[in-house]
Order: C-alpha cells, then structure tokens, then sequence
C-alpha cells in the first residue's frame, strides 16, 4: 500500500509541481493520467523513489522513502518497487533469463532462477529464455520487463506508459498481464499513461490536469 | 554476478576487447621478455666472471678478450707467448692463474687447453670419469654429453677453429676420460684438455707444407685455418718473420691473426732464438691481493706486449650499450602500454553512452552506485589481469624462441620457467594501475548517473 501527502517537486524555478494525495492499496489499481508536461513521470520518479521530493511524504508499507539515506534507498527500491518503462531497456549483454535473475540478485543477493523461470513461463516467454534481449519483439520485450518488475514481488509496481509503443493486440495483452499479476503478487499498480486503451479497463484514476 | 556481468559486457563487443587484449598482451609480452632476458643474461654473465679478477691476453679489444676468453662468445685477440705470461702467472699477487689456448673444436663446441683449476674456477666437478691428465684426454662439459650424446672412453677428431666445418687434425685423436657436472655456465659446453695437447696437435703438423698446400686450406682469414709462419701465401698481414730471423720475435707484432689468432707453433721452420716458443691465448687471473686488479692493467700495458682487461669492468660496460637498446625496447613497449591503456578507456567510455540505460535499469533493480563504480572498475582490471596473464605466457614462449637461438648460436640458452618476482610484480602493478585509470573517468560518470534524467528521456 502507498500513500502520499502533500508532494510537490521542481526541477528548477520555473518548473514548479504539486501533486494531489495519492493512496492505493495492495492488489489494487490506479491510473494516472494527463497531458504532456503535467509531471506524469516526475511523479511516477518520485513513487519510484528515483527522484527526491521538494516536500511531502511518501510511504509505502509505512517507510516513509524521503527519510532513507541513498544506500538504503537503493536497496528499498530493489526490494519493494518494480517498474516498468515505457522502452525497455536490458542489460544487453545478458540473455532474458539472466536479465531476470540479475534483478533478483541486486535486491536480495540470491538468485531467483526457479523462480524467474516460472514467471516467464507463465508470461508466455518459455521459448525465448536463453536469447538476447534485443532478439524479442517490443510486446515480448516489454513481458520480460514486467516479469524483471514482479520477481521480487514488490509491494508497489510502477508502469509508466508501458503500452504505448505496443499494438492494441500486445497493449491488451500487457494491461490484462499488469492488473492480473499485480493481484496475485499482491502490489499496488500505479500506471502513468495517456493511452485510452488503459483508460478504458482501468477504472480508478487520477488526472494531473 | 558482477564478475559474470563484466565478463559478458566485454564478450558483448569482441572486437573492442580484442583490440584492448591485443595491445596489452603485446606490451606485457615485450617487457616481461626484456625482464627475463636482461635478468638471466647478467646473470649468465655475472656468474662466469665469478673468479676472475683479470684476463691476460693478446692486445686488441679488451671487451674481445673478455668475451673470447670468458665467454667463448667471441674470437680470440691473438696469442700470446707462454713464457713471457708465466712470470706474470707466477707473480707473488697472484691466487690462481689458469692459462687458456684455444685451437680447435669438436662438431662447433670448443676445445680448450686448460689445466684442471678451469674445472674448479667454474665449480664443476668430474661427475664421471677422471680429469685429464696426459695429453689428447680430454673433460667434456655436461651439455656436450648430453648433446652429442658423448661417453667415456668415446674418441673424436678435433676440426681446426672455431666452425665446424675446416680442417680435421686426423693426426691425433681425442679421448674423452671425463665429463664435468652441469653448471649452467660456459664449461657445460666446452671440451677440456690439457694446454700442452692443443700444442702437441699443431706443432705435429705441416712440417713440409704437404699437408697444407694452397688449395687445401682455402679459407684463409675467417677461418684461421692453420699454418706455419713462413708458408709462402700472400696475406693481408705479412709476417717479417723470413727476412728479420735475428730480432727477437714476439708474438704479438702481429696480433690479428685473421680472425682466429689461433695457437701454432712458432718457429717450425724458422731458427728463432726461442726455439720452442709456446703460445696460448690468455690467462683468467684470480688475484690473493687485490692491489694487482688496479695496478696490473697499466704495467702490463708498459711492460709488454699484452693487455689485461679486467671483466666486471669490460662486462659493465657492455651491459651499459646493452642497456640503451632494452631501456628503448621498455620504452616503446610501455608506450604501446600507454595505448592499450587509452583503447580500454575508450571503449569503456563509448560502451558508458550506450549502457548508460542499462546502468539506470541496474539501479532501479537495487543496485548501489558503488556496485556501478565496482563493476566498470572491474571489467577493465579483468581485462588487465587476462592481457598480463597472456602478456606474461606470450613472453615466455618468445623466450624460448629466443633461447634456442642462442643456445644453438652462442651456447647460451635462458629458462623461460623462472619468475622474477619483484620486477614482474612491478609490471603488473603498472598493468593494473593503467587498468584503473582508463576506467577511472568512466566508473565515475556510472557511479554520478542520474536514474530519473536518464529514463525520462528515454
């Protein structure tokens, strides 16, 4: 679960951003959305705990992030936050199952394998396993993403437009894949997005307009 | 993990590593291969002069004498007369004067009429057999044995000079009555007999010129073939010998005898007033009173036709032209260090604006910024640590390369096996140090990465 209070950012004078009171329970879904500029990303970074807040707080299983030292922070995120982008990037170096497991390693310090594999398994990626990164389909790319995102199975999952460079078959696939998983892992989903096509199975939203 | 990562990040572009491989490994190659021979070679060098204070020889080049007489590198200066060497052998400063007379060689190696302190000077000992005694017996060094697979009681023909191919003194045959133990110095490959045996084979011979008649010895020069002063052939160094009988003659009035100066018998044909002027080549002298290292080389220079060269100052100059060529040979070979060095910090840094994405998705996934910092680091030390490991194997087999050569052409073979600690430490110290600072900028740049810039703007 994830609350905030009185968030707001600046990237310098100008740019100035104060966000509404943000709260989601586990296994449940918010979306939020808004046109270009309204520090839609901004504030998926600041849930993310990739950026720091200007003021507010932001808590989740009652940490309140803002109060955590960098170290710690990195290591909260590893454990407790999984994100995925609207590109996905890998370590290009690794195959995909690698890429999993790395992510597992990073957080916890113990290979995940099994447990990685039963994931891609149930994301329909069992054939594409042992390739590289960069020999998958977007749709398929952004799969493994999602997977890299839940191996820890985090208590928040962070989506940020991550079906914007799908077609309508793999953004189905991916939104269906997002609210399906993030109930059986028990995360709160919070998704930043503009597409209509999320707008239309997701709910509960929240416009930055 | 991040050791697996950094290894599969450099096999990700082959090429880049390769090129950083190859450079290092080049680079370590060269200096690992000058530490090894510069080391052994002086060692080589250093050991063979142990007991040596002086070398008593023909006039010439003293680094010639030094390199022919210790060495058996080089040719002889010339000869000179036994009897006027003996009061200087005999001289009260003296410990042990061991006289050296050259001639002849057995299938390229060397045979040298000494007498039995040769073997000890050296510190071999008579491993099997005895040690020569009469004349045409004769001591075989270990690696002789070994080579030419030689044993006691075998008899061979000595062929005049020092290459293999020339004239066969068929006259007396030598009989091998002992091998010496390895010593890993010059004796391994020397055969050993008595001074008076080298005499008997040459004063024996050409007594009415049947033996040497013009076409049978056509080598004249490079060669040193033998002959008897007074023989009638047009040499460049014509011997006044025929026409001055009544001056004394000295041997060293005409001291580059060819190449070879090799030891004959004076006087066959002539009636000097020495009739039975013996020749060596040189004297190795150990001194009880070090006085004589100082003053011997100048009263030698005044008093007689000889020269003493002292060795460790003849060897020390000759590692100081040696030194120039390896301390350039170290110079281009850090240089290419240098570039290696250069190479990996480009690629890391090229590879940095490609992976930067990879490097935010490794933080978003809990990785710390020391772990960016470590695993930058990293892959350019491994890249280090493996170009010194080849860098080092590659040395070594050049070395061996290297040493058959050597070993075929001077005697004078290097173990590629020996591990010069302090100085190849060194070297991989400044291996890894030219690792760390390639990856220095880059590593940083990975470690200040800003997540939330770098995926926003993806």
């Amino acid at each position: 679960m994830i609350y905030t209070e009185n968030l707001t950012f600046s990237f310098n004078e100008t740019t100035h951003f104060s966000f509404p009171n943000i709260k989601n329970n586990e296994s449940q879904a918010l979306l939020i959305t808004g046109n270009s500029g309204k520090g839609k990303t901004t504030l998926l970074h600041l849930l993310g705990g990739l950026l720091r807040p200007k003021s507010g707080t932001i808590s989740i299983q009652d940490t309140n992030i803002s109060s955590l030292s960098e170290k710690e922070l990195d290591r909260f995120r590893g454990k407790n936050i999984g994100l995925v982008l609207q590109q996905s990037h890998f370590v290009a170096s690794l195959n995909v199952l690698e890429n999993v497991v790395l992510a597992s390693w990073l957080a916890t310090g113990k290979k995940a394998t099994e447990k990685a594999k039963t994931l891609l398994k149930e994301l329909d990626l069992e054939d594409q396993m042992y390739k590289l990164p960069s020999n998958l389909s977007v749709g398929q790319q952004q799969r493994v993403s999602i997977a890299r995102a839940l191996i820890n199975q985090p208590k928040l999952l962070l989506a940020d437009e991550p079906t914007s460079s799908l077609d309508d078959e793999n953004a189905a696939k991916v939104a269906d894949l997002l609210a399906h998983l993030s109930k059986e892992y028990k995360a709160s989903l919070i998704i930043v997005t503009h597409d209509q096509r999320l707008k239309d199975k997701f709910s509960n939203q929240l416009n930055l307009n | 993990m991040i050791a697996k990562l950094a290894w599969k990040n450099l096999w990700f572009k082959p090429l880049n590593t390769v090129l950083s491989l190859v450079l290092l490994t080049a680079s370590v190659a060269i200096i690992s291969l000058l530490i090894l021979l510069q080391e052994q070679f002086e060692k080589q060098f250093s050991s063979n002069i142990d007991g040596v204070d002086l070398v008593l020889g023909a006039q010439g080049s003293p680094l010639q004498l030094i390199l022919s007489s210790v060495y058996q590198v080089d040719a002889p200066t010339g000869n000179i007369d036994y009897k006027e060497a003996e009061v200087w052998m005999k001289h009260p400063f003296v410990d042990t004067a061991i006289p050296l007379a050259f001639g002849d060689n057995y299938r390229g190696f060397k045979i040298v009429g000494t007498t039995p302190d040769y073997i000890k000077k050296y510190t071999a000992t008579i491993s099997e057999g005895k040690v020569f005694e009469k004349n045409f017996e004769v001591v075989i060094g270990s690696e002789i044995a070994k080579k030419l697979n030689i044993k006691l009681g075998d008899k061979f023909f000595g062929t005049h000079g020092d290459a293999e191919e020339g004239h066969v003194h068929e006259e007396y045959a030598y009989v091998v009555v002992g091998i010496a133990s390895p010593t890993g110095k010059v004796i391994d490959n020397l055969i050993l007999c008595t001074v008076e045996s080298v005499w008997e084979m040459h004063s024996g011979h050409d007594h009415g010129g049947e033996a040497h008649s013009e076409d049978e010895n056509p080598p004249h020069g490079e060669e040193g073939h033998i002959h008897v002063e007074g023989d009638e052939h047009d040499h460049e160094h014509v011997h006044d010998e025929n026409c001055n009988h009544d001056h004394d003659h000295e041997v060293s009035e005409n001291p580059a005898h060819g190449e070879e100066g090799h030891v004959h018998e004076e006087g066959d044909e002539h009636d000097h007033e020495h009739d039975e002027a013996k020749e060596i080549t040189a004297v190795l002298v150990k001194f009880k009173n070090k006085m004589g290292i100082i003053s011997w080389p100048r009263m030698i220079a005044q008093n007689t036709k000889m020269q003493a060269a002292l060795p460790a100052i003849e060897i020390n100059r000759l590692f100081s032209l040696f030194g120039i060529g390896l301390q350039a040979l170290q110079y281009l070979a850090y240089g290419i260090m240098l570039i290696s060095g250069i190479s990996i910090f480009i690629a890391l840094y090229n590879r940095l604006k490609e992976r930067k994405y990879e490097f935010a998705l490794l933080r978003v996934s809990g990785a710390s910024r020391i772990q960016m910092l470590g695993l930058v680091l990293f892959e350019s030390l491994l890249l280090c640590v493996v170009g010194f490991f080849f860098g080092t194997l590659f040395g070594r087999l050049a070395l061996v390369m290297i040493s058959s050569t050597t070993d075929k052409q001077f005697k004078m073979a290097f173990n590629p096996m020996t591990i010069i600690w302090e100085k190849e430490g060194i070297l991989f110290l400044v291996t890894i140090f030219v690792g760390v600072l390639a990856a220095v900028i880059p590593a940083v740049k990975a470690y200040r990465l800003n997540i939330s810039k770098t995926l926003a703007n993806a």
